[in-house]
């Protein structure tokens, strides 16, 4: 009896636990831009949607949503309705290579959106090309996941033809921010933190090797682990360093806890990282001791540019609750990339889908060129976006909504 | 070296915090034997119960005004739960093997952390907590902020006040009465299952207050914080000696200055600088845990669980 029950109760509580997990991923599935007849082409989106980095990756799932919404309202693919399929990775690599093997799985995903962590895309790349089915990263910076492992010994090789990606890489992103920071700013001695992951420690490497270049010095170095928040030992170092300035290769869950900590240690030196931390979530964990940060990101900020204007306007109207983020517009071009791509596959094909759809996908991919939000949208040889405008942001107030402001916009041009 | 003092306030931070969690995990195992592991999500509700409060009272509050609102919300949401989950989820199990509540504690703990996450408003990435005002405080070359204060005081005052519940009122004596025999104790007319509610209820409560602090001192509670802190705190527990109340606090302390002093020192050692900094503070903080135990099995202060007849 007593045994009975037992198991009873245990069985209760774990099937509760994980009925609570299924309805959470379930409850914003928008069911409502199907219809219309035709083909159906889903366009699978993989991001963070729950967990710490949940504001960058729901700014993703919303903008390719409206991408989605906007085709199907402008028929601008006739005879095919686009649908979107997102599903959460909570920034973690297993659950990405889960979810790119659901998204094969399904024959009308014609495309997938994303993900938001380069680690994520390392384990996923491999399950779309075997499937021939086209991923588009609005938000990978890694070097390697175009360009191979030996992209920085000049020895660049594509790995995956089916891999593409809207932003620019941190061979550039790191760079760009050092050469900012100690020629405008006149930053010259750095102490840089990183947290190991496969973005965070590649983006402080090149940034190290540029300010180094450039004459800056670098006092010291640390790694974080980002399962912790407490960096009360690392600020300390921080502040006994005489740094004049802190880069941070990593996210802003960990990033805004550490730029509070170590200026409450007392260090005075601003924090600066890349398009990681660049979200409205990094003042609010920051608070007050955030004012003066800086980041980069890739583009021009999307507000100022006049092929944004539209963009930012049907996203308000569409009413979504979480804002587009840093990737809002890459996401967006992403998806009109895969639309546009499936638009010439159907159009050399008599208005219909032929059968090796993904694979026609991806070679059209190659020369899809179009104007975006972000500016000008195409794809190099090895699927980097050939846009290779950057933006170093400031923070310059507590407010979250309108706290980040851009000081410098450029193209990274190399340094000897 | 003068980074020193500066790194053992910060351990000495970080380990009462550890300590004060810990004291849920050593008082429940010492009277009736079950690791509770989820007490590091009913730390966690803690700090979503003082967070409501705080948004429940009108803008503008003071911080230190609404303070002991706060820790009241705090220790009624963790109590609440912990009690419940007493009653509902460990009490049927009471003589059933030992591996049965076990189970059942990590099913509570997946289920409070989803339930938070599904259902407190805005909970899926962090939420900001408020913080105390007033700058830091500089004593010599250490700073400290206003919560850590906080912290540094709640500590010890909590200790004390436990040291005495439990040595010198009749609820107190009754728990170690039924720690040491919880069937002799009944005979001798202690209501055994009253006395192990006050247990959860107590642990929770210190973990009520745990979670206000380290809501103050880093201005932020996430849905999964309780996870990782829990497990430290259950390391606090072991290593000082699982089911001794002192030894939570001198096992959380001891834990808390090992994971600072390894960030801060172990790279400076020769030969080690790979070894070292905040990202393998866990490991040595781990490592020091297997020393302790290889060497004297019951933790540093010794475990207080009495053998069953």
């Amino acid at each position: 009896m007593r045994q009975r029950s037992l198991i009873a109760i245990t069985a209760a509580l774990t099937a509760g636990a994980l009925t609570l997990t299924a309805c959470g991923s379930r409850d914003d599935k928008d069911k409502d831009n199907a219809g219309g007849g035709g083909t159906t082409v889903v366009i699978g989106v993989d991001a963070p949607l729950t967990g710490d980095l949940s504001a960058l990756g729901l700014g993703i799932r919303n903008s390719v949503d409206l991408a989605a919404k906007q085709a199907n309202s402008k028929k601008f693919v006739d005879g095919v309705t686009f649908k979107v399929e997102p599903l959460d990775d909570q920034g973690q690599p297993s659950s990405g290579q889960t979810n790119a093997t659901k998204l094969v799985a399904d024959k009308d995903v014609l495309g997938a959106v994303g993900p938001l962590n380069s680690s994520v895309a390392e384990s996923m790349q491999k399950v779309f090309d075997d499937a021939k089915l086209v991923q588009v990263s609005p938000a990978n910076t890694n070097p390697a996941l175009t360009q191979g492992p030996d992209w920085n010994g000049g020895k660049k090789v594509r790995p995956y033809k089916s891999y593409f990606r809207t932003a620019t890489t941190d061979a550039i992103q790191g760079p760009f921010a050092a050469q900012y920071l100690y020629n405008k700013v006149k930053k010259k001695k750095v102490f840089v933190v990183d947290d190991k992951k496969t973005y965070g420690a590649g983006l402080a490497a090149t940034f190290k090797d540029e300010f180094t270049k450039l004459g800056g010095k670098v006092v010291g170095t640390e790694h974080i682990n980002p399962d912790t928040k407490d960096f009360g030992a690392v600020a300390t170092k921080i502040r006994n360093s005489d740094a004049d300035l802190v880069y941070y290769g990593g996210e802003y869950p960990q990033a805004g806890p550490l730029s509070k900590q170590m200026k409450q240690a007392g260090a005075k030196a601003p924090l600066v990282g890349g398009d990681g931390i660049y979200s409205a979530d990094f003042i609010k964990l920051s608070g007050k001791q955030g004012v003066g940060d800086y980041a980069t990101s890739v583009g021009q900020p999307v507000e100022e540019l006049p092929s944004a204007k539209e963009f930012i306007a049907n996203y308000k109207k569409a009413g979504y609750k979480e804002a587009y983020e840093a990737y809002g517009g890459y996401s967006y071009d992403s998806a009109w990339a895969i639309i546009e791509a499936v638009k010439k596959v159907v159009d050399d094909n008599d208005g219909k889908l032929p059968d090796d759809a993904r694979t026609k996908v991806i070679d059209a991919m190659k020369n899809v060129s179009f104007d975006g939000v972000t500016g000008k949208v195409a794809f190099d040889e090895y699927g980097d976006a050939t846009n290779k405008q950057l933006t170093v942001y400031q923070v310059k107030s507590t407010d979250p909504k309108a706290g980040w402001k851009p000081v410098e916009s450029g193209t990274y041009t190399g340094s000897n | 070296m003068h980074e020193l003092p500066q790194q053992l306030v910060n351990g000495l931070l970080l380990g009462s915090m550890y300590g004060l969690i810990a004291i849920g995990y050593t008082m429940v195992y010492g009277i009736v034997q079950l690791i509770n592991f989820a007490h590091g999500e009913i730390f966690m509700t803690g700090g979503f119960g003082a967070l409501t409060v705080w948004l429940w009272l009108p803008a503008g509050t003071s911080v230190w005004a609404a303070l002991p609102l706060m820790l009241i919300g705090a220790i009624f949401v963790s109590t609440t739960i912990a009690v419940g989950a007493e009653r509902f989820a460990y009490r049927p199990l009471r003589g059933a093997p030992r591996l049965a509540p076990l189970i059942t504690a990590i099913g509570l703990s997946l289920a409070l952390q989803q339930a938070v996450w599904a259902w407190y408003p805005e909970a899926k990435s962090p939420r900001s907590f408020p913080e105390l005002p007033g700058g830091a405080i500089n004593i010599g070359s250490v700073t400290m902020q206003p919560g850590d204060i906080f912290l540094l005081i709640t500590a010890p005052v909590c200790m004390i006040i436990l040291g005495y519940f439990v040595m010198k009122t009749r609820v107190g004596r009754g728990m170690q009465a039924t720690a040491q025999d919880p069937d002799t104790a009944k005979l001798m007319g202690i209501n055994t299952d009253r006395v192990i509610v006050v247990a959860f209820a107590i642990g929770a409560a210190f973990a009520g207050i745990a979670a206000v602090a380290r809501g103050l001192k880093y201005g932020q509670i996430d849905f999964r914080m309780g996870f990782i802190l829990g497990l430290k705190a259950f390391t606090a527990a072991v290593l000082g000696g699982i089911g001794n109340i002192y030894g939570a606090m001198i096992g959380g302390l001891v834990l808390g200055l090992a994971e600072s002093m390894a960030t801060a020192y172990i790279n400076n050692i020769p030969g080690m600088d790979k070894l070292g900094g905040q990202s393998w503070a866990d490991v040595w903080a781990f490592v020091l845990l297997i020393v302790v135990l290889l060497v004297r099995p019951q933790g540093i202060l010794g475990e207080r669980v009495a053998d069953r007849a």
